[in-house]
């Protein structure tokens, strides 16, 4: 399709070269500097989509993000919904359709990289326009470290919009300068595609740099697409810049109609004849601009429409030039079907609209003045204040570490924007005692001419009795001044709650030109001043953010770190399944060729009970503690005795928090008088270390001890089973292996050719067992070793599933899952290991708590399933019947749940552990879980199933 | 993302810090000679002060030292940090 509405020459596309693209499924073409809207513009075409709700034919309203018309869905290269095509730069191959309201989400994974960079400034510089640009000199030439950002693919600004000039030269010549002096700095980062999307404490800002979308398919794969930045700036200028408002009239929705500003962008950025007959309707002087620079380029103005009732001192300049002013009137309606036809325009006399006519047209230009983004400022909690004059909301305090400069302010003419952004930065330098430069000149611009006062106008009344309804405020969710009536007519008073009961602002333009139209409005309908109504909050993002672009790099594998231990290569190697355990990789199991996991625990299980199993128990958290105080820190946090411990003995103990409730537990090694080795669970190794540290510091500061982590010092694997004896003494002939002289709960020290080897007697199966500590270095060796050795009796390697069942048929609580935080030792049976003796420990006081005393606490049992067969879900809830043999009325009260539940190789059938009500009082009772809808028969036990004598460990 | 100041490393991330609620609320002289009353408040009841409140924060992912903080409960601001052996700051 050939660029019809092309001007002949001017604008900042390479005209020389030509891009092809589909819109909609048809061919058009453009040129290296076009937006996907410019180039639609270009080829006359004006809507891009339909509504949401009321399928009205939608067209670019805007030239930036602001525009809430131009919604579409790329589709090639690949697929990503929700795009502004103001927004999207053109480029070869694009293939995009309009969207109403809702996109698509690609269907295959996105391919592209996407990452994040820290980076600390003096000064951050969001906005390279005038005020900027001036800012970013100012602080460039002091030497202070600056970073300036700025979201369009070149700097400038509202420059690049207009014929302002500077120096007596057009004012993009003295941008290109400014940009090749900042180059020149070396302690400057100059970004553009680059949109400061959220600002937060302390001079944190987010900014997303969008560095290959506008290459389309030659897009460097090598190349991150879209990089976070992640600014910490010790001070930061915001110079935003500011979007045009629109006046809200009747059928104010169709293509064809923008903002005046917008026009002046298509035009002498792109080069774009947005129309060919305009009608411009304005309450402000910025829209002359573009009434006048349409004029020069050959488009009709068939007339200024100027709300004021004395219209503007710029009158005379249009008439010179031909174009008919209307002053004191407005535009009341249009007509047209997917392009606006005729501008409906009536005089407009306090407040009152007399009767009109007809003006044909095919653009309708609309400003309702500007709208400073004071988006940043007040997501830094800055407090915002409204403008009688310009009808705006303005930055309404100073903010330690984050100024506010240029048009962003309300300043409006080139010179004042310049100078201000130049006396915010020296302010912000000297804030950080940063001595400017002495040579810190700026161009010299026009003088400002002082425009005539504007109007503040959020809506024409509606003369065409539809009451407001296709009055659109917010064009992205089809709501209408009808719709804010309606909310302010249901009582609601909050600018909040008008937001959510209209939807207004919550789409994906999020509300750049609805919401301070929403506030005048309603303060209208209200009868109460907009300073009263404020503004919704401005929350981050500015404009929307990809989540991919957030994930960044951690995605996938590097989405949480994976924790291995040494042996990792050899359990993938013997095919193991692994499972989660915290960020631990641990075996679940090792499936021999047709086992599924219940054939292979039940193997693994009986293996240990009666031959001989090994486990790679590395990731046991292992807590060093030192010093002459270590034993009495360790009685102080244990409910049992510590300091009796003798050096070669291991004990088993209890923590619990100051409330008395179980919160780890484990062995503890006593390696020297002044020296433990704690072993906490593996889920507890953070906390427990967190544990002891808090103490130390904040209550017993005098104790003279060190704790430090040494999980990953030493790898563990236990030995497990009858036959444990042999492997260990065949693997370390040194030691003397007999219950004699090894008994249980000792360790011993040996080497293994010359390596240091620990050997401990503790069993977390009931079973004799030896568990092996050596440095990890030599984890793979000492596996192996202890493997041949084993091979004779069978050795069985088996992962955490058979250590759960082992452990639970023996009644060993795993805390955390056993247990929740509200469960005391005593409720798992462990009154044995809670001291008599000690004055006090941490919980002690808590277990003379009433409530600790109830005999009705939830306690841990067994239950055996009386039909042999069912193995009970875990968290299955328990109840009994009446003595009569009923199930109480509903709700049922419940006695408690299942906390563990496993099939068992030893027992010949499945059990389970439970918290029960007054548990231990019901041994021998028969109660009920309920199971898919049918209630089985269990018999409540003890809580030890195997070898309760423990007759085991000694072998 | 907020600065807190560690006061052994200096600014550092929030991420790097953990929160350890009210501070100068010290573990009892005789836990055994309290009432269950007494003992009761010790575990379970802390002040929820909207403005300045003395709390304890743990620089975990950093030097792991434990400090006291003035804050702002309201505004976030961390008017000053202080070691523990530090005497609570009077606070206007
Ligand atoms: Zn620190």
């Amino acid at each position: 399709m050939t660029s019809t509405s092309r001007t002949a020459e001017g604008g900042r596309i390479d005209r020389a070269t030509t891009l092809e693209f589909t819109f909609d499924g048809q061919p058009f073409t453009g040129h290296p500097g076009d937006t996907l809207a410019s180039a639609l513009l270009a080829s006359g075409r004006h809507q891009i989509a339909t509504s949401i709700k009321l399928g009205r034919p939608r067209g670019v309203a805007a030239a930036w993000a602001e525009d809430p018309g131009s919604l579409v869905q790329i589709e090639e290269p690949f697929p990503e919904p929700m795009l502004l095509a103001t927004t999207v730069e053109l480029y070869d191959g694009l293939a995009a359709h309009g969207l109403p309201g809702q996109g698509r989400l690609a269907e295959v994974p996105d391919s592209a990289r996407y990452d994040a960079v820290h980076h600390h400034v003096d000064l951050l510089v969001v906005g390279a326009g005038p005020a900027g640009l001036a800012a970013a000199l100012t602080a460039a030439r002091a030497g202070a470290r600056v970073a300036v950002v700025d979201e369009q693919s070149e700097a400038g600004g509202s420059l690049l919009s207009g014929t302002e000039r500077l120096d007596g030269a057009p004012a993009l010549q003295w941008v290109a300068a400014a940009v090749a002096e900042l180059a020149e700095h070396p302690e400057v980062l100059h970004l553009q595609r680059t949109t400061a999307f959220g600002s937060y404490e302390d001079g944190f800002v987010l900014a997303l740099e969008r560095r290959t979308d506008h290459l389309g398919a030659t897009a460097p794969k090598h190349l991150a697409r879209q990089r976070v930045w992640r600014f910490r700036a010790r001070s930061i200028v915001v110079a935003t810049g500011a979007h045009e408002r629109p006046v809200v009239f009747t059928d104010n929705d169709r293509p064809g109609i923008m903002l005046a500003g917008a026009a002046r962008t298509f035009l002498h950025r792109y080069g774009v004849l947005p129309g060919r007959e305009a009608v411009v309707f304005t309450t402000n002087d910025s829209a002359y601009d573009a009434a006048l620079d349409l004029h020069r380029v050959g488009v009709c103005v068939q007339a200024v429409v100027d709300a004021r009732p004395e219209g503007s001192a710029r009158r005379e300049e249009c008439e010179r030039a031909g174009i008919r002013v209307l002053p004191g009137a407005v535009v009341t309606g249009t007509q047209g079907v997917d392009r606006v036809t005729h501008a409906l325009v009536a005089p407009f006399v306090d407040g009152e609209v007399g009767a009109g006519s007809a003006i044909a047209c095919d653009l309708l230009l609309v400003s309702g003045g500007w709208n400073p983004a004071v988006h940043l400022f007040s997501q830094a909690r800055g407090r915002l204040r409204y403008d009688e004059g310009l009808g705006a909301f303005l930055p309404g305090e100073e903010l330690d570490g984050l100024s506010v400069t240029g048009s962003a302010t309300g300043v409006s003419d080139l010179g004042g924007c310049l100078a201000h952004g130049q006396r915010v930065a020296r302010a912000a330098l000297a804030a950080l005692a940063i001595t400017p430069a002495g040579d810190d000149r700026l161009p010299a611009a026009p003088e400002a001419v002082v425009p005539t006062a504007p109007l503040v106008l959020w809506r024409v009344p509606d003369s065409s009795g539809a009451e407001g309804s296709t009055q659109f405020v917010d064009l992205q969710r089809d709501a209408t001044v009808a719709d804010i009536a309606r909310a302010v007519g249901a009582g609601l008073r909050s600018i909040e709650h008008i937001k959510r009961y209209t939807t207004i602002g919550t789409a994906h333009d999020q509300g750049k030109t609805s919401g301070v139209l929403t506030s005048g409005i309603t303060a209208e309908l209200l009868g109460i001043p907009v300073q009263d109504t404020g503004t919704t909050t401005f929350r981050p993002p500015y404009t929307p953010v990809a989540f991919a672009a957030l994930a960044g790099r951690d995605r996938g594998r590097l989405f949480d770190p994976e924790r291995v231990t040494a042996l990792h290569e050899w359990h993938v190697a013997a095919g193991a399944v692994f499972e989660d355990v915290g960020q631990w990789k641990r075996p679940r199991y090792y499936p021999q060729p047709g086992e599924d996991m219940e054939a292979a625990v039940l193997r693994e299980c009986a293996a240990a009970r009666t031959g001989v199993g090994i486990l790679d128990g590395s990731t046991l958290g292992k807590i060093d503690v030192q010093g002459p105080d270590a034993a009495v820190l360790l009685d102080r946090l244990y409910t049992n005795l510590i300091s009796s411990l003798k050096v070669g003995s291991v004990r088993y103990g209890v923590m619990c928090g100051v409330d008395g409730m179980v919160i780890d537990d484990g062995t503890v090694l006593r390696l020297a008088e002044d020296r433990f080795l704690v072993l906490t669970t593996t889920g507890g190794a953070a906390k427990i270390l967190d544990w002891m540290e808090e103490w130390v510091q904040t209550e017993w500061p005098d104790l003279r001890v060190h704790c430090t982590s040494v999980t990953e010092q030493w790898v563990t694997f236990p030995v497990v089973g009858p036959r444990s004896r042999d492997v260990i003494g065949a693997v370390f002939p040194d030691v003397d292996v007999s219950n004699e002289a090894f008994p249980f709960m000792t360790w011993r020290d040996t080497t293994l050719e010359g390596v240091p080897v620990r050997l401990a007697r503790i069993s977390f199966s009931g079973e004799l067992a030896f568990e092996v500590y050596v440095n990890p270095w030599y984890a793979v060796a000492v596996w192996e070793r202890l493997l041949e050795a084993g091979r004779p009796y069978g050795i069985t390697p088996y992962g955490t599933e058979t250590m759960h069942v082992l452990r639970a048929e023996k009644g060993y609580p795993i805390i955390g899952q056993d247990t929740d935080g509200t469960v005391t030792p005593q409720d798992l049976g462990m009154g044995w290991a809670v001291s008599k003796k000690k004055p006090d420990f941490v919980g002690k006081r808590s277990f003379a708590r009433p409530a600790n005393q109830d005999p009705l606490r939830k306690q841990l049992v067994g239950l055996l399933p009386t039909d042999r067969q069912t193995v009970l879900p875990e968290g299955s809830q328990i109840v009994e019947f009446f003595p009569d043999g009923q199930l109480p009325p509903p709700p049922v009260p419940m006695l408690g749940h299942v906390t563990s539940s496993y099939r068992s190789a030893e027992l010949a059938r499945p059990f389970a552990l439970a918290l029960v009500k007054g548990g231990r009082e019901r041994i021998g009772d028969t109660v009920h879980v309920p199971v898919n809808g049918t209630l089985v028969p269990v018999e409540v036990t003890g809580s030890v199933l195997v070898d309760p004598e423990g007759a085991r460990r000694d072998g | 993302m907020q600065l807190i100041e560690c006061p052994w490393c200096g600014p550092r991330e929030e991420v790097e810090f953990s929160y350890g609620g009210q501070a100068h609320v010290p573990y009892p002289d005789d836990p055994g000679g309290l009432s269950d009353e007494e003992w009761a408040h010790y575990v379970f009841f802390r002040d929820n002060t909207k403005g300045r409140f003395a709390e304890r924060w743990n620089h975990s992912i950093g030097c792991r030292r434990w400090f006291n903080a003035i804050r702002d409960t309201a505004t976030y601001r961390f008017e000053r940090v202080y070691r523990l052996d530090d005497p609570k700051p009077v606070t206007p």
